[in-house]
């Protein structure tokens, strides 16, 4: 922890001796897009490129500069007195900062998101936290987390939530497992979740199962990473079949985001599988569908061109394409066409069985 | 010069219209019979039926037209006498809805015989056949507004005219006899008068009194404006009296008449000329009566339209003439010469509207001369932005043609439509397509010409004339661009002043973020705020200050930009 507090200090040392030596200092920060970063197929995921921007102080940068040395100190005194703060409760300390106070929260994310960068670290060793829920768990899995009073371990059963879930902690750096599971299964929506919870698919299947309810936080992704490097599990992951699925979910838990590539060293699981809803699922289950809408096909041709990802894997490539050429998509839960429980008796039986079928 | 000269269009038609519908409705009636109704319609007979032709539609209107009229002889007169106009305008409301307009002016007078015809006999005047720069064009308006003052009242025109300080003052009453359209002079007498020349009509007439933009106070404003080296002193119907003395010493130059230029001449008026010229040959003819075509161009014209130079004029018939035109067409003539047009200059045309509105932007602009259907004429441009102009709604416009304030029709006129069509949003003036532009600002144009195209006769709006509209558009498109440099240097300046105040308002943040890290003294903090000041404020330089200044515009007279405003108790 005092390593981010001497990085922080030695940063506004560099820049107090610039004044005094009467240079105009500046902050170098890498640049968080898609377009600064790399895809490391040896380790699996998406690294920054070393592209940096270079804020020098001047009229037009000077109140971003107050605002990034402002929240460097806010970030120094909450590791300094162990206390953390979570992104808004950043922002409505800024109001306490003059005319250097944020005006909507996006502009404080925007600078937490720069020194993050720029240090290196994630959000929670600079002692700020995500308020996001980090996704549900249920299945053959034990965590053993601490009683927040006196310290103790404690046993959580996945098994025993009855029909309801174990909701990931926001921080999960200190989690314990146990599990006789054989694999990880994550799922795009809660309805698909709720469905194979209620009719106990974990039991038969031998799994664990987690809701992502969406593109993966920080924290379900940092989860599913440490269990299944823990228990040396494999991950497959089960999307609705439209390029939000592939490219905004499955890509962001596999290799990282473009936005926090610095960090995602310890936030991708580089092992996962795309086991579907693919292209061509669509056409071998007849699956009911939708025309593509404008965003996606942007978003399939963006993911082509740009995505070091896609570039990469040329199965994505093709299974892109193909939807391209289909000009559909289809839902998770398009598979209750043949039946309720046909994604429970056939589909994910099927699936899991046959590895050809899966993506990479 | 006799009425019968005269071609006025829609009198004829109304003439042929009548005939058509007496036909109709008597079915059993023959030729004979209606013969003995057709008869010659007396032009002040038409008049008295089509006044809104000649802008007397309404009580309001018919009030400012008869002022107007009187104000544009009285200048003309002046201006061709190279006197430097003084005049007296005095309108008193007798009773309801009654006033009495008195208009005096120093200009050179009217000889005694030529009263009568020249303010008692309609379409009578010396403008209509010259192409030259005026502000009266037809000989329509002064008899006209006798006429409606004798209709609406029953009581004669009252004028007086001296021409030098050894004659004496002719003083007149005069009624139109509406039929024969003539004169019925029913005084004469000589009379004592101390000025040295000028003349002073006074009528009675039906009329309305208001104020606001398109009044009496209003129409002597703009007639100051576009004419400075005038002084006009007028007593509005509420006995308020308004002088507006002269902002120019200077005499407009003077104009001269021109010949027809070949170019836009049409076939009947070029027959006409034919058989009344005085020249013996067409050679001749071609050089004398037109303007811009010499000895070589007369050639060409002849060889091309296969007659031959020393035909008689007289003896050319209407295949000719044709062929004449066709040849005129395709022969490159010198555009017409331009020292027939006298601009206002465009430097006061800007004295002029800083005195009117106060703004924190003025420019103006003189375009070349141009030509449109063989008349020569000329753009002159103004333009006011900001200041105390208001931001809310469509720009003001200020049009005008020969000196002459145009107040009404102004969605009809060229100088509307080159607005609206211009496009001013690269200016940094906002507009909807095709629309008047909105925001703070007043543009002033001025068209000067030989004979200005109006679309009617009352004179409100200007013709639709493509080559007048496009010189229109490119004086504004010049006015457009020095207001977006100005605009634009603006915008810098607010960005420069916004960058400025953030450092003053941001490094006390920063100081505060570095002390609060490194842990430094409050010496410290002071002396890295003065440290980091310099080193920002070090190459940032002076700045021109665009602060609007209300009391800069030395020019800018409030009481005579509220003349002609309505009353706000009113």
């Amino acid at each position: 922890m005092n390593n981010v507090v001497n990085k922080i200090i030695s940063e506004a040392k560099n820049i107090y001796d610039n004044i005094k030596q009467k240079k105009k200092p500046s902050l170098e920060t890498p640049i968080r897009s898609l377009s600064n970063v790399k895809y490391n197929p040896e380790d699996g995921f998406f690294e920054l490129n070393g592209k940096t921007k270079t804020r020098t102080l001047t009229a037009s940068t000077v109140k971003t500069f107050a605002q990034m040395l402002k929240m460097m100190s806010l970030s120094k005194k909450l590791v300094k007195s162990d206390d953390i703060a979570t992104k808004r409760e950043a922002y409505y300390v800024s109001k306490n900062w003059g005319n250097a106070r944020f005006k909507e929260q996006p502009e404080s994310d925007t600078v937490m998101d720069d020194i993050e960068a720029m240090f290196e670290v994630n959000r929670e060793q600079l002692g700020f936290t995500p308020e996001e829920k980090g996704g549900e768990i249920a299945g053959k899995l034990v965590v053993i987390d601490k009683n927040q009073d006196t310290g103790k371990d404690v046993r959580i059963d996945c098994t025993k939530f009855g029909s309801g879930s174990y909701s990931i902690p926001s921080n999960v750096e200190e989690l314990k497992f146990e599990t006789k599971a054989k694999f990880i299964l994550a799922i795009e929506t809660a309805g698909m979740f709720q469905r194979l919870v209620k009719h106990n698919y974990w039991k038969k299947a031998n799994c664990i199962l987690i809701s992502m309810g969406g593109v993966p936080t920080r924290a379900c992704r940092r989860f599913i990473r440490r269990l299944s490097d823990n228990m040396k599990l494999p991950v497959l992951v089960f999307t609705d079949g439209d390029p939000y699925g592939f490219l905004n979910i499955y890509r962001t838990l596999k290799v990282g985001s473009g936005n926090a590539a610095h960090i995602n060293k310890y936030f991708c699981v580089p092992k996962a599988k795309f086991i579907g809803i693919t292209p061509q699922d669509i056409i071998d289950y007849k699956l009911p569908s939708y025309p593509l809408k404008e965003v996606d096909i942007k978003r399939i041709k963006d993911g082509i061109k740009n995505d070091p990802f896609v570039k990469y894997h040329k199965k994505w490539q093709i299974a892109l394409k193909q939807l391209m050429h289909m000009k559909v998509r289809a839902e998770q839960q398009a598979l209750a066409k043949h039946g309720l429980n046909f994604v429970i008796s056939d589909y994910l039986p099927n699936k899991i069985k046959k590895q050809d079928t899966w993506l990479d | 010069m006799t009425e019968s000269t005269i071609n006025l269009n829609s009198f004829n038609k109304q003439k042929e219209e009548k005939k058509i519908e007496s036909k109709f409705k008597k079915n059993n009636v023959n030729a004979h019979d209606l013969a003995k109704k057709q008869r010659d319609i007396s032009i002040a007979e038409f008049f008295e039926k089509n006044r809104h032709l000649l802008g007397f539609d309404n009580k309001r209107k018919a009030l400012l037209t008869t002022v107007k009229e009187a104000v544009d002889n009285s200048l003309d007169a002046c201006d061709e006498a190279s006197i430097l106009p003084e005049l007296e305008i005095v309108l008193t409301e007798m009773s309801n809805d009654r006033f009495r307009i008195s208009i005096e002016d120093n200009g050179p007078g009217i000889v005694k015989k030529q009263i009568p015809k020249i303010f008692a006999k309609l379409l009578y005047g010396s403008k209509f056949h010259t192409l030259k720069q005026n502000r009266g064009q037809q000989g329509i308006g002064i008899s006209a507004s006798v006429m409606y003052g004798q209709l609406t009242t029953g009581r004669y025109a009252r004028i007086t005219s001296k021409i030098g300080s050894t004659h004496p003052a002719h003083y007149y009453e005069l009624a139109i006899n509406t039929q024969k359209n003539k004169p019925e002079i029913k005084k004469d007498e000589e009379r004592v008068w101390s000025k040295d020349h000028g003349t002073k009509i006074e009528l009675d007439l039906e009329g309305s009194y208001l104020k606001g933009h398109q009044s009496v106070d209003e129409y002597l404003k703009q007639t100051a404006i576009i004419n400075p080296h005038t002084t006009i002193i007028y007593v509005n119907p509420k006995g308020e009296q308004i002088i507006f003395p002269r902002a120019s010493e200077e005499l407009p130059n003077q104009t001269s008449e021109i010949k027809p230029h070949p170019y836009g001449i049409e076939l009947g008026i070029l027959m006409k000329m034919l058989s009344w010229t005085k020249e013996k040959n067409m050679k001749l003819f071609l050089q004398k009566e037109f303007s811009r075509v010499g000895s070589k161009t007369a050639n060409e014209i002849l060889e091309k339209a296969f007659i031959p130079s020393k035909n008689k004029p007289s003896r050319i018939q209407r295949d000719n003439a044709e062929k004449l035109i066709e040849a005129i067409r395709s022969t490159k003539i010198m555009n017409p010469p331009s020292n027939c047009i006298s601009p206002i200059s465009s430097s006061l045309l800007e004295k002029g509207l800083k005195k009117e509105v106060n703004a924190e932007f003025y420019t103006s602009v003189t375009r070349p001369p141009s030509v449109y259907r063989g008349n020569p004429f000329v753009i002159e441009a103004a333009l006011a932005y900001g200041g105390l102009l208001s931001s809310e709604g469509s720009i003001k416009i200020l049009r005008f043609a020969n000196k002459v304030p145009l107040l009404y029709q102004q969605s009809a006129c060229a100088i509307t439509k080159s607005i609206s069509k211009t496009s001013w949003r690269p200016y940094g003036l906002q507009q909807s397509s095709n629309n008047i532009p909105q925001g703070p600002c007043v543009i002033l144009l001025h068209i000067a010409s030989v004979w200005v195209p109006f679309t009617s006769e009352a004179k409100e709006a200007i013709a639709h004339y493509p080559e007048i509209i496009k010189e229109i558009k490119l004086a504004l498109q010049e006015l457009g661009r020095n207001l977006s440099r100005y605009v634009s240097k603006k915008r810098r300046v607010k960005d420069e002043l916004k960058k400025r105040s953030y450092i003053e308002k941001y490094i006390p943040s920063v100081t505060e973020a570095l002390k609060e890290l490194l842990l430094f003294t409050d010496i410290e903090e002071k002396n890295i705020i003065e440290i980091l000041e310099e080193l920002l404020e070090k190459h940032r330089g002076e700045i021109e200050n665009v602060e609007f200044d209300e009391k800069k515009n030395l020019e800018y007279d409030k009481e005579f930009n509220s003349i002609g405003k309505e009353d706000e108790n009113e």
